[in-house]
């Protein structure tokens, strides 16, 4: 029997390119949440303000938000080629059929000729390589676009998928990389890394080799829910934590419990944002909330920075 | 008919919709269930408190190689591609996290010593609360095939009247999964910027799917009027305006369903389903 290799125990990202441990002079710190909508990206913003010398990385390619409060200018845009995609190719197609029972995606609706969907085909090659005449071409698509980008908190990397189209944790491996040079180039001091939702494929390829993560999270059932299993996926990669609470006054003894449970996952408390609709505000103006210096949010995120950058000095 | 929650943009209320729509259902004795295709991080049932009575394993297909047999050819790995399976030698390395389970290694291996087992990614549990059929899929940590799982509780969900299906968040792959083949999706978002840019998102690519949408605006009176005349330009038509109310916030916080804790909404709910009703494509078979 052929051996497995266990992902978690490599040095390199599980999806796409691979990335070296965070051994630089640089730290990266992945903001993640396990549950969508808790304020990672708010967050995120307000730190790239209140950091020195940072690069910014929208690793949320699937519905990235950062750049509608930072406003990057884009200085270099590149196409994004995430899969390959196969066509039939009618004038040589003999209708046998042989791709439509092949395919293990559904991608290949029966017809004379049968029609592949671009959007179901996850560029696997099988029907490229049954077609006993040839008549199926094969060859990388594009997917999305990436940019390289100026913002008044340091320079940013971030993308954008074409609609309906996926491999996101590729394209996240590719501008956590991009975003590597950028700051061993910069001799930057922090990476940012605003990560996805969930714990599946772009949120693994956003915190491979991280330094940190800073899970930012909401006092809720789903909230708790979400943290635990979000909590499970860093224990595998072995990677330090710390927990912020955000909007925690909605429900103070579901934060008080969840920050219980951080501390039982060996978390850092790294602070507590309160309920505030400044966030809109400032979301509304394109701005970070730091702009708001004298906002509840604005205080409480410089508290939880003071806790990130120590945690990070003392490894 | 068969109707998902989406959004694009996470915590915009995809479940609180989808759940309290399912409870005002079944009071009207409706056939309905519930999927919960947000296969990393499910919620619905802290909501719903189903009493789960069966439980499969979502598994995708994996290669296994007899090496005793490999001439370390590497076909397999040239034609792989999602470098899943590498060859140094005689040696045949497989990564199981990366493989798709396409089949191509096993297809072409021209020793013929590849075969196929089903390899566990996750489980699909399904039983019942109070009236609401219930389904969920649930991604084994540190697993990154959330598509396949996500097709697979479909496939195993039972037949109902109404089936409704929870999204995950995004606008990729996952979402792709669970949206493909519905009737109608109703996009829940927020009239924020973040909110509003990830709906334009989410629209292009029910666009691309051809698949007719409304949209459930949350917290209605925050932010501005930018995700109103996108809809109004778009020809997507509002089906409920859900107000922004921290009694709705702590209800969602311990996992309460508003339209029993706060039962002024469920008239707005009642109606959100009227609206949504109304979208359906007409189709012969109903």
């Amino acid at each position: 029997m052929a051996a497995d290799i266990d992902i978690a125990s490599l040095p390199a990202g599980p999806v796409g390119t691979r990335l070296n441990r965070d051994t630089s002079m640089t730290k990266e710190i992945t903001i993640l949440s396990g549950k969508g909508g808790s304020g990672k990206t708010t967050v995120t913003g307000a730190l790239a303000a209140l950091g020195k010398n940072t690069v910014l990385v929208d690793a949320d390619v699937d519905a990235p938000d950062l750049h509608l409060l930072l406003q990057p200018r884009i200085r270099r845009s590149t196409a994004f080629y995430g899969s390959k995609k196969a066509k039939v190719i009618a004038a040589d197609c003999i209708h046998c059929g042989l791709c439509v029972g092949a395919c293990r995606f559904d991608a290949i609706a029966p017809g004379e000729p049968p029609e592949i969907s671009p959007i179901f085909c996850e560029g696997c090659g099988m029907c490229y390589r049954i077609c006993p005449v040839e008549a199926i071409a094969f060859a990388e698509a594009r997917t999305g676009e990436w940019y390289v980008s100026d913002t008044a908190y340091g320079p940013m990397v971030h993308a954008r998928l074409d609609p309906a189209q996926g491999n996101s944790g590729k394209l996240v491996s590719l501008i956590r990389d991009e975003g590597r040079k950028i700051a061993a180039a910069n001799q930057a001091e922090f990476i940012l890394t605003d990560g996805p939702p969930g714990i599946g494929c772009p949120v693994i390829a956003s915190l491979a080799g991280t330094g940190f993560v800073l899970i930012v999270t909401e006092p809720t059932l789903a909230g708790e829910h979400d943290l635990r299993r979000l909590a499970e996926l860093l224990a595998l990669f072995k990677i330090p934590a710390g927990l912020c609470i955000n909007k925690w006054d909605l429900n103070p003894e579901m934060t008080a419990r969840m920050e219980a449970a951080g501390r039982d996952l060996d978390m850092h408390a790294a602070g507590r944002i309160r309920f505030d609709l400044t966030t809109v505000q400032a979301q509304l103006q394109g701005r970070t909330v730091m702009d708001y210096p004298t906002s509840p949010a604005a205080a409480d995120i410089e508290a939880l920075w003071k806790n990130v950058e120590q945690f990070r000095e003392n490894g | 008919m068969k109707i998902a929650f989406a959004s694009g943009k996470g915590g915009t209320g995809k479940t609180t919709v989808a759940v309290n729509i399912a409870n005002i259902l079944q009071q009207t004795g409706a056939d309905v269930q519930l999927l919960d295709c947000d296969v990393e991080e499910p919620n619905a049932h802290l909501f719903l408190l189903p009493r789960i009575a069966w439980s499969v394993p979502a598994t995708v297909r994996r290669p296994d190689v007899a090496e005793e047999h490999c001439t370390g050819c590497g076909v397999c790995a040239e034609f792989c591609e999602y470098n899943a399976i590498t060859v140094f030698k005689n040696t045949v390395i497989v990564f199981p996290e990366l493989c798709h389970g396409c089949g191509v290694c096993a297809q072409f291996c021209p020793e013929r010593i590849i075969t196929e087992s089903d390899r566990a990614i996750g489980v699909i549990e399904g039983g019942a609360a109070g009236g609401i059929g219930f389904v969920q899929g649930r991604l084994n940590v540190g697993e990154v095939l959330a598509p396949p799982l996500i097709r697979q509780v479909k496939e195993k969900a039972p037949k109902a009247a109404v089936t409704l299906i929870d999204c995950p968040p995004g606008t990729s792959c996952p979402v792709i999964e669970a949206v493909r083949d519905m009737d109608l999706v109703v996009l829940v978002s927020e009239p924020t910027p973040f909110g509003f840019y990830d709906l334009t998102l989410m629209a292009a690519t029910l666009k691309t799917l051809a698949i007719p949408s409304g949209v459930v605006v949350n917290r209605c009176d925050i932010g501005n009027d930018e995700l109103y005349r996108f809809c109004d330009r778009e020809g997507l038509p509002i089906l409920a305006e859900i107000p922004h109310d921290r009694r709705i916030a702590e209800c969602y916080s311990r996992g309460a369903l508003i339209t029993e804790s706060l039962p002024a909404y469920r008239e707005l709910f009642a109606n959100l389903w009227q609206q949504t009703l109304t979208l359906l494509p007409s189709r012969p078979d109903r």
